[in-house]
């Protein structure tokens, strides 16, 4: 009887039982048809490797552009503030030391004099405040970024401005690819700032930026003129300059609507 | 885990960003090709490999100093990748074997060819070929076949990677070759 195509797989895996294994081995060298079969099996699952699945050669800099995505991401998304400092013994030497003084601290102030009772705080205040809070909390947010969502907006515009007019080789780039880089992590704060106040055209307009300025902060100064000449080509097919310019004038009209709305309501 | 790894991993448990900088450098072109293999899709290689670097990044100090960190974050990419294939929308309804015969039309020529750009006109038909096979594979299909094939884990290890049966892992993977085979076949030379 002839081992069945399953177990020519398992056998070419080594993952047949030992009891089987050297069963199917004896049997695959006496019998033509079984042999034949597994050449074939092994033929087939050798040609089988990364070139044919496709998997592309990476270009060089692949790494500069993962560690240029990833680190803005990084600082958020470290597990919480006490996984962090009880991580490493020596954090925890610092931690140990800080928590000691503070408590001395705090008993040696206890000693020393003592605290004048205060009368308790109603309760209706502090709900009353607790609700002002939590109906302000939209309006800052939607304020704060108004204004330094435009000014985040205008620093980008002068970078890719200078990418797209200037002309020379990428070495001479050095300063629009540093300040790339540091505009990379604040305009992803911006991205979820918008996302969560539900404005879907400068999220849409944010994610945009965000492919060109990592694409320039993940430049190397060895990048050729074809590759800058890509990077403008983007700025420019995408119309992210304009898009920039018309959403920023947008802003400061928004802006300007609610320091009117403020000024309206802080006379009445 | 090398000197260089295990140090440079205990510098980026202390909050050293350069130190895992170096680590995303040392390990992001293998996390690509296992993400790539896994999901067959070049974005969402990509995106599989910042997510695998952003878990090991918080959960850094959970990794123990003894093991090796390279084998820690394949496995942080393997379920990366399997999480992002499990969101993705259900495929309509996975090509069945029968389906591939029509793929098996003769081949340019099917004995081997020695004419070196006759050669490669063959090699990448068969490419093609393996390419088709492999989009024409379910996503478990493909999953256990990849963590078979290419990274070499054993059937109890994918199974328990893929939350399936030994079984089921097992028969994916025959599903798996058994479309490859039908792919192939006419490109394999006769004995």
């Amino acid at each position: 009887m002839h081992v069945p195509e399953d177990d020519l797989v398992l056998h070419y895996y080594g993952e047949l039982a030992s009891q089987d294994e050297g069963r199917v081995s004896a049997h695959i060298a006496e019998c033509r048809d079984c042999h034949t079969a597994y050449r074939r099996l092994q033929q087939m699952l050798m040609s089988v490797d990364d070139k044919a699945l496709g998997v592309p050669e990476l270009p060089d800099g692949f790494e500069r552009i993962v560690w240029a995505r990833l680190e803005p991401s990084l600082e958020r998304g470290r597990g919480g503030w006490l996984s962090r400092l009880f991580s490493s013994p020596s954090r925890l030497g610092w931690v140990t030391a800080a928590v000691v003084l503070v408590v001395s601290a705090f008993f040696a102030g206890r000693l020393s004099r003592q605290m004048p009772s205060t009368p308790g705080t109603p309760s209706t205040a502090v709900t009353a405040t607790a609700a002002n809070t939590a109906a302000n909390q939209n309006q800052v947010r939607e304020r704060i970024l108004l204004i330094d969502l435009g000014e985040h907006l205008d620093r980008s515009q002068r970078v890719l401005v200078e990418l797209v007019t200037a002309e020379g080789a990428a070495a001479d780039f050095a300063g629009e690819r540093n300040r790339a880089e540091q505009l990379v992590w604040a305009n992803r704060l911006y991205r979820e700032t918008a996302a969560a106040t539900g404005d879907s055209s400068v999220v849409d307009l944010l994610d945009q930026l965000e492919r060109v300025l990592v694409e320039v902060a993940a430049s190397s100064p060895d990048s050729s003129e074809r590759e800058l000449a890509d990077v403008r080509r983007r700025i420019e097919s995408g119309s992210l300059l304009f898009k920039v310019r018309v959403v920023s004038s947008d802003l400061q009209e928004r802006r300007k609507a609610a320091m009117r709305q403020t000024g309206q309501r802080s006379s009445l | 885990m090398t000197h260089t790894d295990a140090a440079t991993v205990a510098l980026a448990r202390d909050g050293n960003s350069e130190a895992f900088r170096a680590l995303v450098e040392h390990h992001s072109r293998a996390v690509y090709r296992l993400a790539h293999r896994m999901t067959g899709n070049p974005s969402d290689a990509e995106d599989v490999v910042q997510e695998t670097f952003l878990r090991a990044y918080k959960q850094l100090g959970r990794f123990e100093s003894r093991a090796n960190f390279g084998t820690w974050l394949h496995r942080i990419a393997v379920n990366c990748s399997i999480d992002l294939i499990r969101a993705r929308p259900r495929r309509e309804a996975s090509h069945d074997v029968a389906d591939l015969e029509v793929m098996n039309a003769p081949p340019v020529t099917s004995k081997a060819v020695e004419a070196s750009p006759e050669r490669l006109m063959l090699s990448a038909e068969v490419q093609e070929r393996i390419t088709s096979a492999m989009t024409s594979l379910s996503q478990m299909e493909r999953a256990a076949f990849v963590l078979r094939h290419f990274e070499g884990h054993s059937i109890e290890e994918i199974s328990r990677t893929l939350g399936l049966k030994v079984n089921a892992a097992k028969h994916s993977i025959f599903r798996a070759v058994k479309k490859m085979r039908v792919a192939l076949e006419p490109f394999v030379p006769a004995e």
